[in-house]
């Protein structure tokens, strides 16, 4: 278990380390960094006094170093936009990402499971026919139809939620449930194929044969043996809601990483950007390492290393 | 001795996208309080579906339990297991019937202690508390000859070999002390050493607890060390019923023959294994109103094409399905 642990931390340290490598050189490899970062009519003296400022006439080696030891520290250089430090920007907006990604997780999970459940058990059934719909629906619909055709019809027409912004409780619903979507038929067809799959393996048919009921089958045998893989892409899905809300986050105006992130792009704010990529990483990384975590809970295979 | 269990006409299908397979075409047989009974025949005569038919484990879609009758005898008279509740089905099953299924790899839940799996069905069976069912299993355990009980309890399958594995299924099976014991080929899957040790414990824990068996086997040297009475299965059938030396003795289904390597005497103690017959089994989505083995008999005459045969006592206690054995005198 341990060991199995220690091994996961250190595949995502390494993972860190090249994330932080492709950042730092993706702002390279274009050719000269401040040719990128500065508007176009910039002088020749002013593009000499900020290359000076930033650093980058030193060699990339030292500027690599350098880059490294103080990402370390959580220091990413200074927002060009806004001339402070750019990872309490990123921090300021975390909390707005992770509200709207948390929802729309329960969102989905709410729709997903009971769904993929009812369906795995009932094959066939009107429901399951309901779940199947759905899980074409929800891999077919792309997010940004759906978040017009939502705007239009509950905030334009019937008024029920707001079209835009964060000021409203209810704000949220919207952009929640665009976002859950894709990630609850996601975790429908994956809840629906592993149950038919374990309902079928011979465990199953040995517990039957024990006499044991229908509920303590269902919940003891089959549940359990489902949510190990269900517990790995729920962990998966809830790394991509927070780090793949930039539409979202923009069509609805919430303020959170992902709009921060394309207003960044569009300022040409590169510091700014290189912490929400190298932060959203980590978030991503951190989360799935705690489901690698639960992961090894639930399975005594993992716990107890095979 | 008394019938136990009589099975009478079963006839099991499965509705599947490639058609109606007809697994099971009308089965019956006895079996008496304390007896051991082989069944033999080749993969896919419908062997483990016959005896999952009676104890109601056919899932459902693709399957379909037909008709027939399953009656299980007790001291309050006869019950037909076809026609219980869910609730009483599973007051049977693991109560009065243990199953022992043949690959000990995926018959056990991969996430839960064996310990617990032996527990949850006295539970169930007994009505024991949590603490009583772990003492009785680690005495089970014990007794299936698995040492140090209390550190495998909490083990996981996969922690276990195949042989200790197949021990812990046995444990379960009789775990509630039940009146049969059904073993759909508990051995294929194991190693050769391994085998004769699980079927020691088989033999061993049924002169203890006086259980009758069901066994599923290929393996016909087994068989006669083992069995009491055999039931040869072809094509859903049963071809030829009889007590273990009269079917070494004389056998007299061509299949039988075939099966036993055609030899006219048969030392029964000599280990025999079953020698290939020309030919493959018959497709079981194509209906048929004639014997399933003519297509492979060396006998087949004209009436094997035009009927059914149906079990037919040849002598006392022997019965063969055959118009060849009674017609051409074998
Ligand atoms: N779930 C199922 N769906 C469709 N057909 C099935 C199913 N289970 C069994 N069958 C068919 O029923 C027939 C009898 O199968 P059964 O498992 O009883 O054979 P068997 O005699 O036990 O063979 P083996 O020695 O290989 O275990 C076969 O033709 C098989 O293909
Ligand atoms: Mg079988």
């Amino acid at each position: 278990m341990l060991r199995y642990f220690v091994s996961k931390l250190l595949i995502s340290v390494v993972l860190l380390l090249g994330v932080l490598t492709l950042a730092f050189f993706m702002l390279r490899m274009t050719g000269d960094p401040v040719a990128l970062m500065m508007s176009r009519d910039a002088s020749p003296e002013e593009m000499e006094a900020f290359r000076e400022m930033m650093g980058f006439n030193r060699p990339v080696s030292v500027q690599f170093l350098d880059f490294l030891s103080k990402a370390a520290v959580g220091n990413f250089g200074n927002s060009l936009h806004y001339a402070t430090p750019a990872l309490p920007l990123v921090m300021e907006r975390l909390s707005a990402t992770v509200k709207l990604a948390v929802i729309g997780l329960l969102m989905a999970i709410l729709i997903g499971v009971p769904l993929g459940l009812t369906g795995g058990l009932n094959p066939g059934s009107p429901l399951d026919s309901l779940g199947r719909f759905w899980g074409l629906l929800g891999q077919s619909v792309p997010n940004f139809w759906l978040a017009l055709l939502l705007i239009l019809v509950f905030a334009v027409r019937l008024h029920w939620f707001p079209s835009f912004g964060a000021d409203q409780a209810k704000s949220v619903v919207l952009p929640a449930f665009v976002l859950s979507l894709a990630v609850s038929s996601q975790i429908l067809r994956m809840t629906r194929s592993t149950v038919l799959e374990v309902r079928g393996e011979d465990f199953v048919r040995t517990a039957r044969s024990k006499g044991l009921n229908q509920a303590t089958i269902y919940f003891k045998h089959i549940l359990r043996n489902v949510a190990i893989p269900l517990i790995s892409v729920i962990g998966v899905q809830f790394g991509y809601m927070l780090g793949g809300s930039i539409y979202i986050e923009t069509i609805f105006a919430w303020p959170g990483m992902g709009q921060l992130l394309s207003q960044a792009i569009g300022w040409r704010d590169f510091p700014l950007v290189q912490a929400l990529a190298i932060f959203t990483s980590v978030v991503v990384l951190a989360l799935n390492l705690a489901t690698d975590l639960a992961y090894a809970l639930l399975d005594p295979r993992i716990r107890y290393g095979k | 001795m008394a019938v136990i269990l009589e099975v009478k006409d079963l006839v099991t299908k499965f509705y599947t996208l490639d058609g109606v397979v007809n697994a099971v075409n009308g089965v019956s047989f006895t079996l008496d309080e304390g007896e051991t009974l082989a069944v033999v025949g080749e993969s896919g005569c419908g062997k483990s579906v016959s005896m999952m038919s009676v104890m109601g484990l056919i899932s459902s879609p693709p399957g379909k339990v037909e008709s027939g009758e399953a009656l299980y005898y007790t001291s309050q008279g006869a019950r037909d297991l076809l026609k219980l509740s869910a609730n009483e089905m599973n007051e049977v099953r693991g109560g009065q019937i243990g199953f022992v299924f043949q690959d000990p790899q995926t018959s056990l839940n991969p996430i839960l202690k064996v310990g617990e799996q032996i527990s949850e069905s006295l539970m169930k069976h007994l009505g024991i508390s949590a603490r009583d069912a772990r003492l009785r299993a680690l005495e089970l355990l014990a007794e299936v000859g698995i040492s140090d009980p209390e550190l495998r309890y909490n083990a996981y399958p996969f922690q276990m070999s195949g042989g200790m594995r197949q021990r812990v299924m046995i444990a379960i099976a009789v775990a509630c002390t039940p009146r049969i014991v059904i073993a759909d080929e508990p051995t294929t899957a194991l190693d050769v050493t391994i085998q004769a040790q699980i079927v020691n414990l088989l033999k061993q824990l049924r002169a203890k607890m006086g259980v009758a068996t069901i066994w599923i086997t290929h393996d016909l040297g087994l068989v006669a060390g083992l069995a009491d009475r055999v039931l040869v299965m072809y094509g859903g059938k049963i071809m030829e019923a009889a007590p273990v030396d009269l079917l070494y003795d004389n056998p007299c289904h061509p299949y039988t023959v075939g099966l036993l390597g055609a030899l006219p005497r048969l030392d029964i103690h000599e280990a025999k294994r079953l020698v290939s017959i020309d030919g493959a089994p018959p497709d079981a989505t194509i209906p048929i109103n004639h014997c399933p083995f003519a297509w492979r008999c060396i006998h087949a005459f004209e009436h094997c094409w035009n009927e059914n045969p149906v079990l037919t006592n040849v002598e006392e206690a022997h019965q063969v399905a055959c118009f060849h054995v009674f017609e051409k005198g074998g």
